[in-house]
């Protein structure tokens, strides 16, 4: 169901007609555009609008931790249309105990470091990424770093 | 891990050759497993995060004004940039209106930051392949470049010299003379570097025809900047997306159609130029004028203010030890640094601290299209393509 906040952006109506259960809100704000996904639908969901709507690039994929409230973590996408030169941002919350997600490298592999960043960093897991690993911290690492029950300053007891 | 050397039928053996993280060529701490069969690189491995300092997390225990001094560590060759980014996406938070000569003097001092970052570029990326004396011409002009940024902030590389609002401080007296010196004599050095390269017959040989990477691939892998222009995408946020008054200044986008390390160094001498081009018309047309918003309960007031009158002080003590409250919201605010797109996500909640800052490196995006240039290549062409990609570790781990 589209939301009355996005009822006037094309895109939103292509994506509702493209799967009237994927959109769960969103927003047009500061001259932005951001779509809320079902995360069950992500995948799909990116898919046509690389192919159908032209969002070629995917700028980044990243994570915004709202803890303690559920569903916990939210994950961030922001596409660019080269040709349109248009951006439009794309969220999916995801429950806090156990996250997971699909990968959307299947669509753009150039979410594949991305990804595996936001594993490494809040320890949400991709499903069907390629190679999902830590990146920045050292691979036996315990934790993760980004969340916001871990601290900033300390020392491994 | 890249798989244990295999017996091949004709009886040789593949070898894994550790690049880094210690190397001079690989622009920082940046660690490549490259599997060789002979000469020609069969497989390889980047392997990042030996720079990685928690900046993101840093950002979000600090006021919104503290932040702007980790920012310029994040891509210590273009700091300035790096403060741009920042604090126009949260002025675009706080929706502040930035007056017209902070805006061209930011613009003036994000083209001197894309000068230094490219003369930096050049003179590493000539180094590697083994043309020596133009790193110490390059790195001539970047000193002029480091001491004009002393001159405005007082420090040669972290700036910080960008404020939410506005600039740090008042640009000092004499500016206009020390820059205009510049400008004049730096078309002729880059004349300089052109003679040592462009024609010359090894560099020719060593870059023609390397480092190739199909457009859908560059797109498909998030390359941005540079890379797309030498392959003939004329794709620029300070054209497509204008901000701080660039829409103002008359520029060229340079591109090539060849997709080679030889179009992207032909693609970053002739942004040289444009750059410079931008910096006369900004020195000849700056605004006069305040240098930081009217917004008492942003921008720190004047010292003079602030000793005499008991609001000023009152507003000085209220940002300096509590911070400014930024409203609920989020942005993503792109602009292009010296290496590609660079964009903050800001995510703010209301409080006086960010709730989550984070950093789109170009560098990140480029590095991850490493294994596709480099794969099926002589490793002698690896250094020149890593040089044409203009990576830069801090950038990329954060």
């Amino acid at each position: 169901m589209i939301p009355d906040s996005l009822r006037e952006y094309p895109i939103a109506a292509a994506v509702d007609r493209f799967d009237s259960e994927s959109i769960t809100g969103g927003k047009h704000d500061r001259g932005e555009w951001t779509i809320e996904i079902a995360p069950a639908k992500i995948v799909s969901v990116c898919g046509f609008l690389k192919y159908d709507e032209k969002f070629v690039r995917l700028s980044s994929v990243t994570a915004v931790d709202r803890f303690p409230a559920e569903p916990r973590f939210e994950v961030v996408y922001h596409l660019c249309s080269v040709e349109r030169k248009q951006w439009l941002r794309l969220k999916c919350r995801v429950l806090g105990s156990e996250p997971e997600v699909g990968s959307v490298t299947s669509v753009w592999r150039g979410a594949n470091w991305y990804e595996r960043e936001v594993f490494d960093l809040f320890g949400i897991r991709f499903r069907n990424h390629p190679d999902l690993r830590r990146i920045m911290m050292p691979e036996d690492w315990q934790g993760h770093p980004l969340r916001k029950d871990y601290p900033v300053t300390g020392s491994r007891v | 891990m890249v798989d244990a050397p295999q017996e091949q039928p004709s009886g040789r053996r593949r070898m894994v050759l550790n690049m880094g993280p210690q190397h001079p060529s690989t622009h920082g701490v940046l660690r490549l497993l490259i599997e060789l069969d002979g000469e020609i690189v069969t497989h390889c491995q980047p392997d990042i995060g030996y720079l990685h300092t928690g900046i993101e997390k840093e950002c979000e225990v600090k006021t919104y004004q503290q932040a702007v001094t980790l920012t310029d560590r994040v891509d210590y060759l273009a700091p300035l940039s790096n403060n741009l980014c920042y604090c126009l996406a949260v002025e675009k938070l706080l929706g502040l209106e930035i007056p017209p000569q902070a805006q061209w003097m930011r613009v003036m001092l994000t083209e001197l930051t894309r000068l230094n970052s490219h003369l930096v570029w050049l003179g590493t990326h000539a180094i590697d392949i083994g043309a020596m004396s133009v790193f110490l011409y390059c790195f001539r002009e970047r000193e002029e470049i480091l001491r004009i940024f002393e001159m405005f902030s007082g420090q040669r590389m972290m700036t910080s010299y960008f404020r939410i609002g506005g600039l740090a401080l008042e640009p000092p007296r004499g500016w206009e003379k020390r820059v205009k010196a510049f400008v004049d004599i730096f078309p002729s050095r880059v004349d300089e570097y052109e003679n040592l390269l462009t024609a010359n017959q090894i560099w020719i040989g060593r870059t023609k025809g390397v480092g190739f990477i199909s457009v859908e691939d560059m797109l498909d892998l998030g390359i941005t900047g540079p890379m797309l222009r030498a392959a003939g995408l004329k794709v620029d946020a300070r054209k497509d997306h204008p901000y701080t008054s660039y829409e103002k200044f008359d520029f060229e986008v340079a591109t090539r159609t060849e997709n080679d390390v030889y179009a992207r160094y032909q693609v970053r001498i002739e942004e040289m130029r444009q750059s410079t081009r931008i910096i006369k018309q900004a020195l000849e047309g700056m605004p006069s004028g305040p240098w930081k918003a009217d917004a008492p309960h942003v921008v720190l007031p004047d010292r003079e203010k602030m000793k005499t009158q008991m609001e000023a002080l009152i507003y000085h003590f209220k940002i300096v030890t509590e911070g400014f409250r930024v409203p609920e919201g989020e942005v993503y605010q792109v602009i292009e640094s010296p290496r590609g797109e660079l964009a903050y996500y800001v995510v703010s909640d209301g409080t006086t601290h960010p709730y989550r800052v984070h950093m789109r490196t170009p560098s990140f995006g480029n590095l991850q299209a490493t294994p596709k240039i480099v794969e099926g290549i002589l490793i002698a062409d690896v250094i020149a393509s890593l040089g044409s990609m203009d990576f830069v570790l801090g950038d990329t781990d954060r």
